[in-house]
């Protein structure tokens, strides 16, 4: 066993876990997704992606790739989320808790395609 | 792909997972804490985005109070905490970047790359030079001064460093690696088109080797000319077809047996294959008789060989006695005055001081020129930093090693019908030798002349070969000034070479054919005024006709019509 590759499979996957709990619920209701659980993926996906830096191989690169993916949705989120708060006039309505949850989905979908890699990489790894 | 963006990634990684770990502890810790108001009441803790501003501009030290409301004492604890663990959090990532940016392997990465890019960005044809010792510096600065772009490797720092002090006209890319490996002269441009040679002229022989079967095995379109100093490695080299092998030692030892056979040519080709526009030494001729040789090592036994050739008596001193047939052998390192009487100092003609030590060889010949200062003295000399002592003793003909692979590189290169020619010369008699010299002094004077090669064809003297389709041309054509059509050239025709036949000396009368390739010695302006006549029509039509051509369409057509009306 290798200690590297459980960190990097536990971040992998914990960033996906993290994603998708806030990502579901009902997609307009404020209650059903928390913020610091949209916190925890932002940091836990930012970890993730530095994880899989330095990585010369093309399996590598389409990990960085879709980690990168998923930052961008998720910060684009949590920026959402702070204008709608803080900046408009209108505050968190129903229609800004949608547009962060549906940016979370996008980025749900990018960190799947991350795990199917690990899978995909760890099963040809076995042989 | 850029590996130095790898390196830096896969170093940052730690730093970095610090980094945000310590953020998201600092924000999540603040949006827990409830804060505190003027009355004293409880108030809610910060929003997510107020805390990640409050660490940002805290985690700088950047020191920004701009929060409006007082911290409760709980936020404030908090805070000193956060202060603390985001300065070490940076620093351990300012600290990581900046020992890699001093790390070696880091710096080779990224001189590597640059000196890729450098190469593969070049322009104008260049040589590829492995090694940058004596004789890769005295080549280097020849090549400069010919302006010929060239790309250097070697296997040492300090020396690679001395090519970006030394002030050469061009940008010279130099890597330090080791040439031997492969894919460092892929790197270098061994696949480049406009790579024009490879010259492997490090000091080791079997990196040499490896450099001449690189060559041959992945570029097998350019000539690859190598330095040696062992016959077995040379041997070696012949078997897979190598362009040029040059044996300094034996290179000497040939000169010298040429110069005691027949001085005029020794003196013709020392001409021929000095760097272009220096001074010209006269040369002392060596005389027959009774020779000694000290040091009988790989420089030693050529020249014994070379001069047993030419029939000359020999005496030969070295440290390890050695039986050489038909020759006194003594043992001995030939410094002391008892050793170089018993090898009969006194009745010889010339001593060649040939040990690879050159205090000894110095020590050898001024011994022998107190015993005996009517002698030739022949001294080698290894060393560029003894040059000072050598010169003060002004030895008769001094051997460096450095310098004649440097020539033979340069005449090689630069001229291919050059060592053709050179060839020829050691065939030819001393007053065959003698009328040529006489000769090239009139038209170059007391400079080293330049020599080069003319090729008729459309590519590089288009302008002769639009002519030589429609007229005969003489030799005499190609030698004319192309400002003033009575004036002759300072150049010399030496050689002319065509399908099938050569003609040495060829008289200015000759014929000359399409496709014919002539080798040329004079002034280095007589160069670039022929290299015009041969690429401008106009340049060309004057010399050849007598008549001035402004070269544009209408005029000519004008011209045209009134010889036909007239």
């Amino acid at each position: 066993m290798n200690l590297e590759k459980v960190v990097f499979g536990f971040f992998i996957v914990l960033a996906a876990t993290l994603n998708f709990g806030f990502f579901i619920g009902d997609i307009a209701v404020p209650d059903h997704h928390n913020e610091y659980e949209l916190f925890a993926a932002v940091v836990v996906n930012l970890i993730a992606t530095v994880l899989k830096f330095g990585d010369r191989t093309q399996i590598g690169a389409v990990q960085l790739a879709t980690s990168l993916v998923a930052d961008l949705q998720l910060i684009a989120a949590a920026m959402v989320w702070g204008l709608a708060v803080h900046v408009w006039p209108e505050g968190y309505t129903t229609r800004h808790v949608a547009s962060v949850v549906s940016l979370s989905g996008g980025a749900v979908f990018a960190n799947v395609v991350s795990v199917i890699i690990l899978i995909v990489e760890t099963v040809m790894l076995r042989r | 792909m850029t590996s130095t963006i790898f390196i830096v990634l896969r170093r940052m990684r730690a730093p970095l997972i610090v980094i945000v770990a310590i953020y998201a502890i600092s924000v999540l810790g603040l949006t827990l804490i409830p804060g505190i108001d003027a009355d004293g009441r409880p108030t809610p803790a910060l929003s997510f985005f107020d805390a990640f501003y409050f660490v940002s501009y805290t985690a700088t030290t950047i020191g920004f109070g701009e929060i409006p409301v007082a911290f409760s004492y709980g936020q404030r604890m908090w805070v000193v905490f956060c202060i603390y663990l985001t300065v070490v959090g940076w620093t351990y990532a300012i600290v990581t970047v900046l020992n890699l940016m001093r790390e070696e392997a880091f710096q080779q990465a990224r001189s590597m790359r640059s000196f890729a890019r450098r190469v593969r960005r070049m322009v104008d044809p260049f040589f590829l030079v492995a090694g940058y010792g004596e004789t890769g510096q005295l080549l280097c600065r020849a090549l400069d001064h010919l302006r010929i772009a060239f790309v250097v490797i070697d296997i040492e720092q300090e020396r690679v460093d001395e090519i970006e002090v030394q002030d050469f006209a061009r940008d010279v890319p130099a890597l330090k690696a080791d040439a031997a490996n492969p894919e460092v002269l892929l790197m270098a441009g061994l696949r480049h088109p406009r790579c024009l040679g490879v010259i492997a002229i490090t000091t080791n022989d079997s990196a040499n080797l490896a450099v001449a079967m690189a060559v041959r095995l992945l570029n097998d379109r350019i000539p690859v000319l190598c330095g040696v100093q062992s016959e077995e490695v040379a041997a070696n080299m012949a078997s897979f077809g190598t362009d040029y092998i040059i044996n300094p030692f034996e290179k000497f030892a040939e000169y010298l047996s040429l110069a005691v056979r027949s001085p005029g040519s020794y003196q013709l080709l020392e001409w021929l294959t000095g760097i272009p526009g220096s001074e010209l030494k006269p040369q002392a001729e060596p005389p027959k008789g009774l020779w000694v040789v000290a040091g009988f090592g790989r420089f030693g036994s050529a020249v014994v060989k070379e001069l047993d050739h030419c029939g000359m008596g020999l005496t030969i001193i070295d440290p390890e006695y050695q039986l050489v047939q038909s020759h006194l052998c003594l043992r001995g390192l030939g410094t002391d005055a008892v050793t170089l009487r018993e090898a009969g100092i006194e009745r010889a003609v010339g001593i060649v001081a040939a040990s690879d030590d050159d205090v000894n060889n110095l020590s050898i010949a001024v011994t022998a020129n107190e015993l005996n200062p009517d002698l030739f003295v022949v001294l080698r000399r290894n060393r560029e930093s003894n040059r000072i002592l050598f010169e003060a003793f002004h030895a008769d003909l001094e051997m460096v090693p450095a310098e004649i692979l440097a020539h033979e590189c340069l005449a090689v290169l630069t001229t291919p019908l050059l060592s053709r020619f050179l060839q020829m010369v050691k065939l030819q008699d001393d007053a065959w030798a003698d009328a040529l010299v006489e000769r090239l002094k009139q038209c170059a004077g007391t400079l080293v002349p330049a020599t080069w090669t003319v090729e008729l064809d459309a590519r590089a003297a288009p302008a002769i070969h639009w002519h030589l389709s429609r007229r005969e041309l003489s030799l005499a054509c190609l030698m004319r000034d192309p400002s003033n059509r009575e004036q002759r050239l300072d150049c010399h025709p030496l050689l002319l070479v065509r399908m099938g036949g050569e003609i040495l000396l060829p008289e200015p009368g000759t014929h000359i054919e399409s496709r014919d390739r002539i080798l040329f010695a004079g002034t280095p302006e007589a160069t670039s005024k022929q290299a015009l006549l041969l690429s401008n029509r106009n340049a060309a039509d004057y010399v050849l006709t007598g008549r001035e051509f402004s070269g544009a369409w209408i005029w000519e057509w004008i011209r045209r019509h009134r010889r036909q009306t007239e």
